[in-house]
């Protein structure tokens, strides 16, 4: 991947002056790009990484696999980007194995996820069988570690 | 305790370690270890954790057991795994059964190799700026040191020239250390060609301390054992510290024609008897995979050496452009401080921690060394804290 695609996906947040300095490239240069990547669809947005358990909030995330019936012609794609759509549906993957799309559906609480579940995905036409999961806890997101509390043990000073 | 007139305990202590005195680094680690706040660049160790595989590893090999005695000469699977990663990485073929020895970090590999190889009286011709314990183990060897410049001029590369103005008949090795620390500079192949050509001349043996050469920048490492009629006069010395970020693990390796290894071994199995076994386990793990872990801490040294090279350059502060390890040497001289006084006031007046350049030999004044072992955020605060500092100065 390129490199400065690394360094946003690492920090999106990293200002475009110090990209420039870690890459030896120009400001300008760096803008240009990114804007490039942006109006490509290479970067699609950027995202804070949240510790949603330290928010006490009360939201709930279930992990749906999906059976679904393909299509002629267009395969599983017309039935996942109907699904994709529904907002409650954060992400949405095909999978090769025993079952077709994996969901992650976000709700204020069990009962509107729940109800989301039956009264909509159950109801697709395409849309065969499903197995829910909730999520109890999460420990790494995107790569981050949600408990980081993690101290340096190297002398201050070493040869 | 002095009695009865007898000589005091200190002036009963073997000359060479009574008449060295303590690193200089461990000097201002005592003054540095009592402050607060400290954004410390005086870090001569990798910021990034062990590859979790290599850890889980450890843990493996504990439950397992492997916590007994190995070979004097170390497992014999890493022995082998070593010396296919060197056959690869380097370009030397070194046979596994009696060519390779695995030691308690490159340190205990470069003490056993001047130990097998000086009588009293030899001389050891190496580069300063270097690295802080060459000096003293050539003096416990009882060798003698010549030590040779580098310059700044020259991207403290090494030259032949510099070599032939301190050789003398009675001169037996020479000890190389590329990338370096503390300056980070490389040697190119056609700049090695150049002094092996010389240490053939002068049927010199070479100790080549390659603990750094997979984290270069700007182009691949070579190693002076792969060039023409090197590899049975030159002991290569690597090993897990630095590219793995395994400081703690303790784990080396010399590789080098059988007759100075299987001496460096007598040595060892006499003090040491075999590097740890959990560690030995832990590096044939570290060997299974090393592209994946080793690419993306090297990528992120360069970015870091990228953004600091254009900080010093931004503030006016001289650097030459350091392209392996991860140090930068930039020259304070301009400030006409010496360079523990820079680095002390840097120190106190704005919590910066750098290590005076005098650390790593007499002509490392006018010099700090700024290691890049830590994250970005850090250093970007460093930088600015330095600017103001030097802003100040004038």
């Amino acid at each position: 991947m390129e490199e400065l695609l690394k360094i946003l996906q690492t920090n999106a947040c990293a200002s475009r002056a110090d990209i420039a300095k870690q890459l030896g490239v120009s400001v300008n240069e760096v803008e240009q790009k990114i804007a490039e990547h942006e109006k490509r669809g290479v970067i699609r947005g950027y995202q804070a990484v949240l510790n949603e358990d330290a928010l006490n909030l009360d939201t709930v995330t279930a992990v749906i696999e999906v059976k679904v019936t393909p299509e002629r012609g267009g395969g599983f794609n017309r039935i996942a980007e109907r699904l994709s759509k529904f907002p409650e549906v954060r992400s949405a993957y095909l999978m090769s194995g025993t079952y077709d799309l994996l969901l992650f559906v976000e709700g204020r609480n069990l009962r509107e996820v729940a109800s989301f579940v039956s009264a909509k995905l159950a109801t697709i036409e395409g849309v065969l069988s499903m197995s829910t999961h909730f999520m109890l806890k999460t420990y790494k997101r995107l790569g981050v570690l949600m408990d980081s509390s993690h101290e340096d043990e190297r002398l201050t000073i070493s040869p | 305790m002095k009695t009865n007139g007898s000589p005091s305990l200190r002036d009963r202590l073997a000359l060479p370690v009574r008449d060295i005195p303590r690193s200089g680094i461990r000097d201002f680690f005592d003054i540095v270890s009592t402050m607060r706040d400290v954004i410390s660049l005086g870090i001569g160790e990798p910021d990034f954790d062990t590859p979790w595989h290599v850890r889980e590893s450890t843990v493996f090999a504990i439950e397992r057991g492997a916590t007994h005695y190995t070979s004097n000469l170390g497992y014999l699977e890493l022995r082998q795994a070593l010396s296919g990663y060197v056959r690869k990485k380097y370009g030397v073929t070194y046979n596994a059964d009696h060519e390779v020895l695995v030691t308690v970090g490159v340190s205990e590999a470069l003490d056993l190799a001047l130990r097998a190889i000086l009588n009293p009286g030899d001389e050891v011709l190496y580069h300063e700026p270097c690295y802080v314990s060459y000096r003293a183990v050539i003096l416990f060897a009882h060798g003698v040191p010549l030590a040779v410049e580098t310059r700044a001029a020259d991207n403290f590369r090494l030259t032949r020239a510099m070599l032939e103005q301190q050789v003398t008949p009675r001169t037996k090795v020479l000890m190389l250390n590329f990338p370096n620390n503390p300056t980070g500079a490389v040697m190119s192949r056609q700049d090695l060609e150049e002094i092996a050509a010389f240490a053939r001349e002068r049927d010199l043996l070479v100790i080549t301390d390659e603990i750094y050469a997979e984290l270069t920048y700007d182009g691949a490492h070579t190693s002076i054992a792969s060039l023409p009629g090197m590899r049975e006069r030159t002991l290569f010395l690597h090993g897990f510290s630095k590219a793995w970020a395994m400081t703690g693990y303790r784990l080396g390796y010399a590789c080098g024609p059988a007759e100075w290894i299987d001496a460096m071994m007598k040595i060892h199995q006499y003090t040491m008897l075999c590097a740890s076994s959990l560690a030995q386990k832990a590096a044939i793990e570290a060997l299974a995979r090393p592209e994946t872990d080793i690419a993306t801490m090297v990528d992120e040294y360069r970015r870091r050496r990228n953004f600091l090279v254009a900080s010093f350059a931004e503030m006016g502060l001289e650097c030459s452009r350091p392209a392996g390890a991860f140090y930068a040497f930039p020259s304070i001289e301009k400030f006409g401080i010496p360079a523990k006084e820079f680095a002390l006031k840097l120190l106190e007046q704005e919590r910066v921690a750098v290590v005076p350049g005098t650390a790593f030999g007499a002509c490392g004044e006018g010099f700090v060394r700024c290691a890049y072992a830590t994250n970005l955020e850090q250093i970007k605060e460093a930088m600015k804290r330095l600017q103001r500092f030097i802003g100040r100065l004038g």
